[in-house]
């Protein structure tokens, strides 16, 4: 069993986190009794994003079993989440099994450190599985439009997700300040305060619309506020959780506020698509779990290519 | 009292968790939940899968579950010692027999009469089978047959969106999908000859689905 090693600022980090938390829920509590202002949703949010911070924490400070298993849950339950909200066909039910099926098989790729394996498994080997399955269950009313929707799913819930373990894997000596769990607490605290930054940029000055088609609560002021204020927070965060310099911490800070903003109307434009307003009402106040992690779908790999990228990490096989 | 005991566990440790875990549903009017939970009720659905009746009895707590009994078709789930055993003690089915021989109203819903007299609601197919592609057959009358000679309890018209993909009928291989329920405002039997209060039920689920109508094709 491996045991995930948690540094001293990965720790301070979480603490502050959680600090945050419970400040935010006391002050909340305390405009509602003392000011009588209805705040209902928003600590209904704030407690769901407690049992959040409690799910991330408990899942990835312990163990690697621990922590695949919290991956391979987050996948399934995106997956299955996915999977409802699209129409599909009846002869595609089997099919369907094996696109659930890849998500044990990619965790063992990355859990046996076989990167190469997991870069193709998805988006070669499924592929291509998917296509063979689907063409012996034999139903070709559909079948381009059935098996591309799929690829799609399997690519944002399985094959992106994915990348918070690889993440986790990155070796220790790449980042002696706080390991790969370190990396892997930037990238989720990053995304979340970019997505906050965006929304209360968007409330506090929004006038001009961004893409009204999409999502008509977007707006400029939002989007270029919450790139300023990400950047700034990535420049602040990195040097106590990443080996990123102040250059590169001020570049991956601007590129992921930009990816994190399209992942955010790129599953609106889903769900627009679909006519829902939420993906699911898994968590009480936010939605679905792919209302919650859209723009981590797109962050996190690009976040972990970054890294990769500048610190030329080369994990053998 | 140990067979209550018995399906108080098996909904605890077994079904809950897959329902909420494995499969997952999504629940559009649960503020009529708490009302139905507090008095004898007919909670009527459309029916597709075997899986209806687990999503309908997970939306109460186990506390509640067992005071709600499925009313399934005699002839399918008691035709065995062992099947009539199983589904009467871990599910709580009121079995029912299909084949009416003109026996008296009174007689045929002895058992679902009782329960609701005893403070127990019951859960009601009326299209009297599974049916398939997520289409509503049409309703039989025996429910509103049942509300007329209940006529305090509420009837709570549901459309249950899911469990056709989940494990449609015919098939035993299922596959994880999340459901979605649709819970109307009760109604009460009006006096109306019983066809005409099966139709209203009947318009009430249609109206669910239309409400609440998803995208077909890609």
């Amino acid at each position: 069993m491996e045991h995930l090693i948690v540094t001293h600022s990965v720790k301070i980090t979480i603490a502050i986190v959680f600090a945050v938390m419970i400040a935010a829920m006391g002050s909340l509590n305390i405009i509602k009794y003392f000011f009588h202002k209805d705040v209902e949703n928003y600590l209904i949010r704030a407690r769901s994003f407690l049992f959040i911070v409690i799910f991330f924490t408990l899942g990835f400070t312990s163990n690697m079993y621990i922590a695949f298993g919290a991956i391979m849950l987050i996948s399934y339950l995106c997956l299955k989440e996915f999977l409802s909200l699209i129409p599909t066909r009846k002869t595609d039910r089997k099919v369907l099994l094996w696109a659930y099926l890849s998500i044990p098989v990619q965790a063992y790729f990355i859990y046996t450190h076989w990167v190469t394996m997991f870069y193709l498994f998805i988006p070669l080997y499924m592929f291509l599985i998917m296509a063979i399955r689907m063409v012996v269950a034999g139903n070709t009313d559909g079948f381009l439009k059935s098996l591309a929707v799929m690829q799609w799913g399997l690519m944002t819930t399985v094959y992106a997700i994915g990348y918070l373990g690889l993440i986790l894997i990155i070796p220790f000596e790449y980042n002696p300040v706080a390991g790969g769990v370190g990396l892997l607490a930037f990238i989720l605290i990053f995304t979340v305060l970019n997505d906050f930054m965006q929304m209360f940029c968007g409330k506090a000055f929004g006038k001009h619309k961004i893409i009204p088609k999409v999502s008509p609560n977007k707006t400029w002021e939002g989007f270029i506020g919450g790139v300023v204020f990400s950047t700034i927070i990535s420049a602040l965060m990195a040097p106590h959780l990443t080996p990123l310099t102040l250059k590169q911490s001020l570049f991956a800070g601007a590129a992921l506020a930009i990816a994190g903003f399209f992942g955010d109307v790129t599953m609106s434009a889903v769900k627009r698509d679909m006519g829902v307003k939420d993906t699911s009402s898994l968590i009480p106040g936010h939605g679905g779990i792919l209302d919650r992690l859209d723009s981590l779908i797109f962050t996190a790999p690009l976040f972990y290519h970054y890294v990769a990228y500048i610190n030329t990490i080369v994990i053998p096989r | 009292m140990f067979g209550k005991f018995l399906r108080y566990i098996f909904f605890l440790f077994i079904i809950k968790p897959f329902i909420y875990l494995v499969l997952g549903v999504n629940v559009t009017g649960a503020e009529y939940l708490h009302k139905i939970a507090k008095q004898p009720s007919i909670l009527v659905a459309n029916h597709n899968s075997h899986v209806d009746t687990l999503l309908l009895l997970c939306l109460f707590n186990c506390h509640q579950i067992l005071k709600i009994h499925p009313v399934a078709a005699a002839d399918y789930f008691c035709n065995t010692k062992l099947k009539a055993f199983i589904f009467k003690t871990l599910i709580g089915i009121i079995p029912l027999s299909r084949k009416v021989k003109k026996a008296s109203e009174e007689e045929l819903f002895k058992d679902i009469n009782n329960a609701l007299k005893g403070g127990e609601s019951i859960i009601i197919y009326p299209e009297g089978t599974r049916g398939e592609d997520n289409q509503i057959k049409s309703f039989k009358s025996g429910v509103a047959h049942i509300a007329k000679m209940n006529p305090s309890v509420p009837v709570v018209p549901i459309y249950i969106n899911g469990p056709d993909r989940i494990l449609p009928k015919g098939t035993i291989l299922g596959v994880p999908f999340i459901a979605d329920i649709y819970i109307s405002k009760p109604i009460y039997y009006d006096d109306t000859p019983t066809k005409v209060f099966t139709e209203r039920i009947k318009t009430e689920v249609e109206k669910l689905k239309e409400e609440h109508k998803r995208k077909e094709e890609l």
